[in-house]
This record gives structure tokens, C-alpha cells and sequence, in this order.
């Protein structure tokens, strides 16, 4: 089965060995250790953890159709701000009337706009598997309907790339609009409950963090079934070759399409865990910006490994948290400068080095090699 | 037989039902059949009412100064290209203008580019893997197996095309001969009808020459091949019938000897003066 040949990798059980080893230890620190202790993990750190998990799934999914399929998507963000927006709309109908205004359903915001009835697509949302549907669905559907017609029109490379960064931004000034019923530039936020779980606590906390690291976990083995599977080669045979795919009978445009969506969707699953953990969603996610960003934690931590894209995501976060405590103002500059480094010294990114010092472990030129060189 | 009695007949086979060899209808001579196709870009006449027939099993060559449109033939007939007037049959059942590439390529037409193509990133056995014919739709793409028949007939092909020892290396590190040899490998795993080869032996030393010849004269009959070669030695050393493209028609047809002698031919490969 196409799913279960990842588990028999040597590379995906290290990464699920490493990945919930981390749980475990971050779990048993935050719960155990007292909390003046150096090694205790407190709340806010677990949560910043978490968000990190996040990031390092949507960049899993940039890296699943960068890496093997050759498209550049600037506009991932798009992806992950709707599954946020899904997840978000959940939560905020189950602020029930315990909102500013004590509204039995309509949200805050919706009654401060005067609003007298909840709009058609609000409804739904206050049942999560209905919610939860959506995560998947609202960015799996445009991912469909926008791949549909660049592929079809086999639209590629640099001007798909500046496509999806004009649909984010399309979608950025289209959610900022108080018109479009999901709370203008605030956004969704003041949520209080998931599930019954109320969020403020510790427990719930920790909850998210956990269910994010599974998360992170499914979508690895799901891209890493596909890229080891026969369709994997294909979507590599596309990125390199698309003419010759096409002459031997696959129809590329599906074969992008597909991957295109299965990405948006895992995109989708990450924005969902980010907005509980946050406890914001807002237009700003689909800034630009951040789409180039996660395009950058990729590179850094080596395109088409899909590891090297977990590495790269918490590095860069990681090293964004540091940098912006210290001097807030300097920190684009130290992500140009980091981006420029690593396109220069490190082509490959961060995976590209490790690759390399295991190589040099194992350097024996074999036959094959001798012959050909 | 009326309808009742086909129906009630337990042992009556079904036309839509009987096992199709190949979809490609050959019984009435011509496996590909090219009338009157005109193509322009910006005004220039790349193929300029060309026809052309070729015979189920036939081994042709086609020459042709540059320019003279043997690509963009290739092009039209599978698929990239669509001319502006004239009809393309493969067989006489399937008009290949209202098919897109990959149908095209399924229903058995397989291409060898001028340049060699391979996917440099994957390894020799995986090029072979992905041009073996099999159902190419995605879901079964996803899921597919590598059974050992499979293998066995990949290996079979490695050896054919003399890369067995590269087998698990990437296609990238192929010299250019070897990557021809390879590009010829993934046709054969195709099992196409028809082979369109354009120039199978750019860049071969002498000796991959004479295999390439070897090996493309022993599919002929089996599968019907068409060679675009700018090597004369070549075309003479594989040649039955050998056509003459000129500013996008047809300028000659014949044997080797009828066309080396033909005045006109001389006249386009010599100048003028000749």
C-alpha cells in the first residue's frame, strides 16, 4: 500500500522517532518538572511549540509541490488562512452567548456591523465534524478550481508562481472588507472553547500541541507515500520533463492537479490547528509576505526532502522568535541575508549538508561509479 | 442474427465485448496517413500541403534539409502541434487532430525527441518504470506495484539497450550516446504501434551507429517505424523507403538510389549550382 511503504523507510522512521521523542519529552517536562525548575516548559513555550508544528506541516505541504512537482507557490498562505478561517468560524460559534454583546448566535463583530441574521455560509459551523470538513474542503476546492485552469492552460513557472501570489493578495483585500462577514481586519478572535475544552487551560494546551505533532506526523507519511510511490516519479518526471511525460501518457495537468490540491488541503489542516493555538485568524495570513516566507523556510532547509522542510520551518521560526526579541526592526533583514547565504553556500539547503557528511561517511566508489567517471 | 436471438444465445460474443488486440484498425493498409496538412506561424509555411502514408510494420526514413519541416510533422502528429488544414488518421479509425498528447501516446504512437530526454533525476530503471505501458490515469499511478513481471521485462530492455550495469544510477550521469540508447529503451517499454524516431544517432560513435541500426531494423515488421536522420551513412545503412521533405512537402519518394539520383533532391541538398 502506497501509505504504509514510508513506515518501512529508514528516513520516515528516524522522522517519527525524532518527532515523538519531542512530544514526549516537551509533554513530560511541562507536566512533571516543578516550575522553577531550569528545566520546566512552561504554558507559553508549549504553545509557541506548537505553532511551530504548524508551520513546519504547511511547509511539508510547499515543499510536496515545489520539492517534487517543480511549482513554486507563493501563494500557500491562501491554503492555510482558509483552513484557519474554517477552524476559526468553528470557534467563534461556540462562543454561543458568552460574547461582549451576550448574542445567542450572532458573533461580535457581526452585532457591532448592526447585523440582524447570520449569514448562509455561517451556518454549519457550530458542528466541529462540519468544520472540520470545511478545513480540508474550502481550501482543497479552490486549490481545485484555480489548478484546474492554470494547468489546463499549462500555465508554469514563473507566472504560476505570480498567479497564486496575486490570489492570496486578492484574498487578503477580500477578507479585509467588513462586507465579506468574517470580521474585516480583526478577524476572528476571543475564542473561548474547542470541543467542549475550554482554551485557556494548560491541559488544552497541551492537547493542541500533541494533536499537532500527529498531525504533522499523518502529513508526513501522506506526502512521503505519495513521493515514494509510482506517482512520485511521475510528478518528478513532470518537473523536469513535462513534454516527454506527456508523450508517454501521462496527463500532466491531472497529475498536477492532484498533488496541488492534496497540498492546499494539508496547508488547510495546519492553518486549523494554528488559529486555536494563536487564538487569533486575520487577514494578515494572507499577506504576501508570509507566503514567501514559508517559500524561504524551504529553501533553507533543503527543497525536495520534505524533512529538510520541517528543519528549515522551525529553524527560521525559531530563530524569528530570538531575533525579534532582541532588535524587532533587523529581522528581515537577517531573513534576506539568511536566504541569500543559503542560496549561495548551501544550494541544497540544510538537508543538503547532512546529506553530504553522510555520503562522505560512506564513500566507496563502486563499480558503476569508476565506469563512469 | 436478430437482437433475441444474439441475447439468448449463451455462447454468442458481443462486438463491444471481444477482447481488442489493439484498438488500431490496420486492415485497410496505412497505419498513419497524412492529406493535405498545412501549418503557418506568423505567416511562414512550416508544412505546406504535405501528404504521407505509412504502411503498418514499414521502417521509413525521412530526410529533409533544416528547416524543411520534419519536426513539426512530429509534432502534429502527436499531438503538440494542430495544423491549420488537412486530416491526420492513425489507422482508419482514430483522427488524431481531436486527441490531446497523452491519448495519443496511450493509443500507441511513441516519440523520441531530437535532443535526447530523459528524467536526469531519476534513475535508468525508473525511466523505464514510468514509460512502461500501463494504466496511467492517477489514482492507479498512485497505487501501482512493481510486480516481477514488470521487473523482469525492464531488465529485459536494459539489456537490449546494453545499461544493465547502470541500472540503479541516475539518468543525469548518461553520456549523451547512452542517453539516446536510453530515450529508444523507454519506446520500446511503451510498446507503441509506431515509432517516431528524430534523430536516433546524434552524437553515437560508429559502433552505437551500427547497433542503433541494428536494433531499429529489428522492430520493423513488428511495429512500424519512422526515422528523421540528417546521418546519410545511416539512412542508407537502414533505409527501404526514404522520403524527401522540402520547405515543408514532399519532394521526393523512393529507394535510397532513386532518391540520391533524383535531379531535384540534388538540386535542394547542393545549391543551385550543383
Amino acid at each position: 500500500m502506497w501509505l504504509t511503504r514510508p513506515l518501512q523507510e529508514r528516513s520516515t522512521q528516524v522522522f517519527l522517532g525524532v518527532l515523538f521523542a519531542a512530544l514526549v519529552v516537551v509533554s513530560a517536562l511541562h507536566l512533571f518538572m516543578p516550575e522553577d525548575s531550569a528545566l520546566y516548559v512552561s504554558s507559553y513555550t508549549v504553545t509557541l511549540l506548537g505553532k511551530y508544528l504548524c508551520y513546519a506541516l504547511l511547509a511539508v505541504a510547499v515543499d510536496l509541490v515545489w520539492g517534487y512537482l517543480g511549482i513554486l507557490s507563493l501563494g500557500h498562505g491562501a491554503f492555510f488562512a482558509l483552513g484557519g478561517y474554517a477552524m476559526g468560524m468553528y470557534l467563534m460559534r461556540q462562543i454561543g452567548d458568552r460574547g461582549v454583546y451576550g448574542h445567542p448566535t450572532l458573533p461580535d463583530f457581526m452585532v457591532f456591523l448592526n447585523w440582524q441574521e447570520l449569514p448562509w455560509y455561517w451556518h454549519g459551523f457550530d458542528m466541529a465534524w462540519f468544520a472540520f470538513i470545511m478545513v480540508l474542503l474550502a481550501p482543497g476546492l479552490l486549490a481545485l478550481v484555480f489548478g484546474f485552469l492554470a494547468f489546463r492552460s499549462r500555465v508554469t513557472g514563473v507566472y504560476l508562481s505570480i498567479i497564486t501570489q496575486a490570489l492570496t493578495f486578492a484574498l487578503m483585500l477580500a477578507f479585509f472588507r467588513n462586507e465579506m462577514g468574517f470580521g474585516g481586519n480583526n478577524g476572528l478572535t476571543d475564542f473561548k472553547d474547542i470541543l467542549g475544552f475550554d482554551l485557556r487551560t494548560d491541559a488544552t494546551r497541551l492537547g493542541l500541541f500533541i494533536a499537532t505533532g500527529i498531525a504533522l506526523a499523518i502529513g508526513y507519511v501522506i506526502c512521503r507515500g505519495i513521493v515514494t510511490s509510482k506517482l512520485g516519479r511521475v510528478s518528478v518526471a513532470c518537473r523536469d520533463a513535462e513534454a516527454r511525460t506527456r508523450f508517454l501518457g501521462y496527463r500532466v495537468e491531472r497529475v498536477q492537479l492532484f498533488v496541488f490540491v492534496v497540498s492546499a488541503m494539508l496547508a488547510g489542516v495546519a492553518g486549523a490547528l494554528y488559529v486555536p493555538q494563536v487564538g487569533i485568524i486575520n487577514p494578515s495570513e494572507f499577506s504576501p509576505l508570509f507566503s514567501i516566507e514559508i517559500v524561504v523556510w524551504v529553501a533553507l532547509g533543503g527543497r525536495a526532502t520534505l524533512y529538510g522542510a520541517v528543519i528549515g520551518a522551525i529553524l527560521v521560526n525559531y530563530a524569528k522568535t530570538v531575533f525579534t526579541g532582541i532588535m524587532p526592526d533587523a529581522w528581515l533583514f537577517a531573513l534576506g541575508g539568511l536566504f541569500v547565504l543559503v542560496t549561495v553556500f548551501l544550494p541544497k539547503g540544510i538537508a543538503g549538508l547532512l546529506q553530504k557528511r553522510k555520503k562522505a561517511e560512506t564513500t566507496e566508489p563502486t563499480p558503476a561509479q569508476e565506469a563512469t567517471a | 442474427m436478430s437482437i433475441f436471438e444474439q441475447l439468448t444465445d449463451r455462447d454468442h460474443v458481443f462486438e463491444f465485448l471481444a477482447p481488442v488486440q489493439s484498438p488500431v484498425d490496420v486492415r485497410h493498409g496505412p497505419i498513419l496517413y497524412l492529406e493535405d496538412v498545412s501549418v503557418s506561424f506568423d505567416g511562414f509555411k512550416a508544412i505546406n500541403n504535405l501528404n504521407l502514408t505509412i504502411d503498418d510494420g514499414e521502417l521509413r526514413c525521412i530526410i529533409g534539409p533544416n528547416g524543411a519541416g520534419k519536426t513539426t510533422m512530429m509534432d502534429i502528429i502527436t499531438g503538440k502541434t494542430r495544423p491549420d488544414t488537412g486530416s491526420v488518421w492513425f489507422g482508419s479509425r482514430h483522427n488524431l487532430l481531436t486527441m490531446n498528447e497523452p491519448d495519443i501516446a496511450t493509443l500507441g504512437i511513441g516519440r523520441k525527441f531530437q535532443k535526447p530526454t530523459v528524467f536526469e533525476a531519476l534513475t535508468v530503471f525508473e525511466n523505464l518504470e514510468l514509460a512502461m505501458a500501463a494504466d496511467k490515469r492517477i489514482f492507479p499511478t498512485l497505487t501501482a506495484i512493481m510486480k516481477a513481471e514488470y521487473r523482469d521485462r525492464i531488465d529485459e530492455v536494459l539489456e537490449l539497450i546494453g545499461l544493465k550495469d547502470l541500472r540503479d544510477r541516475p539518468a543525469g550521469i548518461l553520456s549523451h550516446g547512452q542517453k539516446q540508447w536510453l530515450e529508444i529503451g523507454m519506446l520500446l517499454m511503451q510498446k507503441p504501434r509506431l515509432l517516431l524516431v528524430d534523430e536516433p544517432v546524434a552524437g553515437m560513435t560508429e559502433q552505437e551507429m551500427e547497433r542503433t541500426a541494428e536494433l531499429l531494423t529489428s522492430l520493423a515488421g513488428k511495429q512500424s517505424v519512422v526515422v528523421v536522420e540528417h546521418d546519410m551513412g545511416f539512412v542508407r545503412s537502414i533505409a527501404r523507403q526514404v522520403t524527401v521533405l522540402h520547405q515543408g512537402s514532399v519532394l521526393a519518394e523512393g529507394t535510397m538510389d532513386q532518391v540520391s539520383n533524383d535531379p531535384e533532391v540534388i538540386k535542394v541538398y547542393l545549391g543551385e549550382d550543383a
